[in-house]
């Protein structure tokens, strides 16, 4: 377990970008104890016993979402979901009176999801509860970031050096992002592949290298993460049509036999299997899909047992008491 | 008619005359009566004490918004004329994209009315380009220019449609007046809230790229010499826009061009936290850009200093990044960012900024003011340039708070603003 001294997480978690390396290597080892309560016939542990939580989605979400709820309540906290559909939201209640109100009501922490980027910033700046994000428009998505890195280490016993290429929709991805902070962190190479209109403007001075072709990353790359390509980057003119897309840009089968090693494939789902990753990828030997949801409640259980003001060496201890 | 004034023992300085040192001005009935050194009082008049103090034509804004009608618990006539004269602006022109838009003589007329009733700065109207603003049909602007306007624009939006900017330009030299551009091409532009690059890509923000700018301005600026009208080109803030002004220019073109303060001094940095105070529009952009505006500013590429006011309320700007509007509060600012961006740093001389800010408006638009020649309206603002003060909001004669300058120490206090011959502000003096 690695020095605790290192931690300097803050209220919040609202990116990678303002964390230091050390802080998260220790959010990834405190995350390993953790991966073993989900494994338990009874998942509980009074970590966040008494603490409130509230998962704030003003955009649809499933997968995040249940992975923060399972997380919480593996830890023992007491978890509401708001989603912006079924809230005061649709009646025209603005982000900071959201906030006060939720303020009023004496919760310890928010999870938020919003379309906007800076939401999560907004709110961890109007309110005292830890905020984590949980997505914010096209800026960061941290703990899907964390589970990536999680992943990866999983998968190869360390970062540094590692190869990453993310590939797809990097301009409007809130995951690359965050990745690109994280992995550049822990030491890995990271370069970002995909059709220049999907590239934003000035992404190499985030310290990341550009392929215009799949191929190439596919040759120099250790892991692919493959992000989700949307229907309505089409519409919106981006690209020209999802089977163009799948057939310059695609990670397939045939794609990665051609790869000098052996390519480990992330995707942060939901996926559009036969658009920007094939079936046989998607569920074949390479592919780390599955392990990275699994390692997603883990590393959410660390983060907010962190937040809580938990510390990294004892947390081996504090899920061993069972509810 | 108020009492003469007789204003002793200032620092006088009129680039419009080539005076840059000490003299005494008076003023009576609305004009400049005398301006010597060493001059006598009037029988009767009120003695200004200038010693320490520049005099110098008061300020001329051409691009405020003053959002009334519709957006009163922003802004209005009234409150705006008085934030005006607070920085020192004798003069201002209003932006016509209010609710409704000033798109007929009776709004126009309105306009004029409301600013005369506030007494302090002039407030001059422009009528709006197009009906509705909507870029399709141009409005009556014969009737417009009776009923008091002084120029045309959309600002707000571009002029998007090349026809319509093409008629613009050749209709409007009916009647003498400019074409006030807001230069974006809304293609380029969709969706934008801040400048295109590494920042706005690392805070996932969408960006709006300088091309977005300068492709608007080439096209205009082609328009402009194909029809030889008046293109007045707002708020430069891109330095591939400067090339294409500075081709106009070369080959005298009737085009003149306008930077705001914020552009000559803040960056795109400024956005880091997400501050929506720092949300405009054209972006605050890259200290290579604000270096190409301030250079273009100081050969004279761009003419003017104008301050794009766009104030907003609190509540507005309180919001998500996105959700925010954009606009800058400009007026009680603009001359201390101006010293502190051009003078202090040695890029111009005062009298070279007074000429930015009041003489060249003058001159490019055809008014009366921007001069102390004898003669000519007293409009005079007297200042102590080397003064130093923190920006505090809360004490704006705007309705509107919104700045990224909140709490900033800033060079240069406006002491008094004389309007006709009469003192329209006055510092109250600090215990």
């Amino acid at each position: 377990m690695s020095a605790a001294t290192a931690i300097q997480l803050g209220k919040d978690l609202i990116g990678l970008e303002t964390v230091t390396g050390d802080t998260i290597r220790a959010i990834l080892d405190t995350a390993e104890p953790f991966k073993e309560i989900s494994e338990r016939p009874i998942k509980k542990v009074p970590v966040l016993r008494g603490k409130t939580i509230v998962n704030l989605f003003f955009e649809p979400s499933t997968r995040t979402r249940i992975s923060f709820e399972f997380a919480e309540k593996r830890l023992g906290a007491d978890t509401v979901n708001v989603a912006a559909s079924g809230s005061s939201v649709v009646k025209g209640e603005t982000l900071v009176d959201t906030a006060r109100n939720l303020e009023a009501m004496r919760i310890d922490m928010v999870v938020i999801r919003h379309g906007s980027s800076g939401a999560a910033q907004f709110l961890a700046d109007r309110i005292p509860s830890n905020v984590i994000n949980g997505g914010d428009g096209q800026h960061e998505h941290p703990t899907q970031a964390l589970l990536d890195l999680l992943t990866l280490r999983d998968a190869f016993g360390r970062i540094e050096g590692l190869k990453v290429c993310i590939v797809g929709d990097i301009r409007h991805s809130r995951v690359a992002r965050s990745n690109i902070f994280g992995l550049r962190k822990l030491g890995a190479e990271v370069a970002v592949c995909g059709p220049r209109s999907l590239i934003p403007v000035g992404i190499e001075d985030l310290g990341v290298r550009v392929f215009g072709h799949v191929e190439e990353a596919i040759e120099w790359a250790d892991a692919l993460n493959v992000l989700r390509l949307q229907l309505e980057r089409m519409n919106a003119g981006f690209i020209p049509s999802l089977r163009e897309y799948n057939r310059v840009f695609g990670v397939t089968h045939a794609r990665l036999e051609r790869a000098p090693r052996r390519t480990v494939v992330l995707h942060p789902g939901p996926m559009n299997r036969g658009v920007e990753i094939d079936s046989d990828v998607a569920d074949g030997p390479q592919s780390v899909i599955l392990p990275q949801v699994t390692n997603g409640v883990a590393v959410r259980m660390a983060v907010l047992y962190l937040l809580a003001g938990g510390r990294p060496e004892q947390a081996e201890e504090a899920k061993k008491g069972e509810e | 008619m108020s009492r003469p004034l007789w204003i002793r023992g200032g620092r006088v300085v009129d680039p419009s005359q080539g005076l840059d040192g000490p003299a005494d001005v008076v003023v009576r009935d609305g004009r400049i009566e005398a301006i010597a050194t060493g001059l006598g009082g009037p029988e009767g008049a009120e003695e200004v004490d200038a010693s320490g103090l520049v005099v110098a034509p008061g300020l001329i804004d051409v691009h405020v918004h003053l959002r009334e009608p519709g957006g009163e618990h922003k802004e209005t006539i009234a409150s705006g004329a008085r934030a005006a004269v607070a920085g020192g602006f004798t003069t201002i022109w209003a932006m016509p994209n209010t609710d409704p838009p000033i798109d007929d003589p009776a709004a126009v007329g309105f306009v004029k009315a409301a600013g005369e009733a506030a007494h302090a700065a002039r407030v001059m109207p422009i009528g709006a380009a197009s009906i509705g603003q909507k870029g399709v049909q141009m409005t009556e602007i014969g009737e417009l220019v009776h009923a008091g306007a002084v120029a045309v624009s959309d600002d707000g939006h571009p002029v998007h449609d090349s026809g319509l900017m093409r008629r613009l330009l050749e209709y409007v030299q009916t009647f003498d007046i400019p074409v006030l551009q807001h230069a974006e091409d809304p293609g380029l532009s969709a969706g934008g809230v801040m400048n295109e690059g590494a920042v706005a890509t690392s805070l996932g923000l969408r960006g709006i790229p300088n091309a977005a700018e300068a492709a608007c301005v080439a096209r205009d600026v082609l328009l402009a010499e194909l029809t030889g009208g008046h293109l007045h080109v707002c708020h430069v803030s891109a330095r591939q826009s400067v090339d294409h002004l500075r081709l106009a220019k070369e080959r005298g073109l009737r085009v003149t061009a306008e930077v705001t303060p914020h552009h000559l001094l803040l960056t795109e940095d400024l956005v880091r936290g997400y501050d929506s105070q720092a949300k405009v529009n054209p972006p605050l952009r890259t200290q290579a850009d604000v270096d190409a505006v301030r250079e273009a500013l100081v050969e004279g590429v761009i003419d003017v200093v104008a301050t794009d006011h766009a104030p907003h309320h609190y509540e507005e700007k309180e919001r998500e990044f996105d959700d925010a509007p954009f606009g800058i509060n400009g007026l009680e600012t603009a001359l201390s960012i101006c010293l502190a961006a051009l003078v202090e740093p040695g890029h111009l001389r005062l009298s070279d900024l007074v000429d930015r800010m009041s003489c060249a408006p003058a001159r490019i638009m055809g008014l009366s003011g921007g001069t102390l020649r004898v003669g000519a309206p007293a409009d005079i603002v007297i200042f102590s340039p080397d003064e130093r003060w923190v920006v505090d909001p809360a004490r704006f004669h705007s309705r509107s708070h919104n700045t990224p300058l909140a709490g900033r120490e800033l060079p240069g206090r406006v002491r008094r603003t004389i309007v006709a011959g009469e003192t329209r502000f006055e510092l109250e003096e600090r215990e």
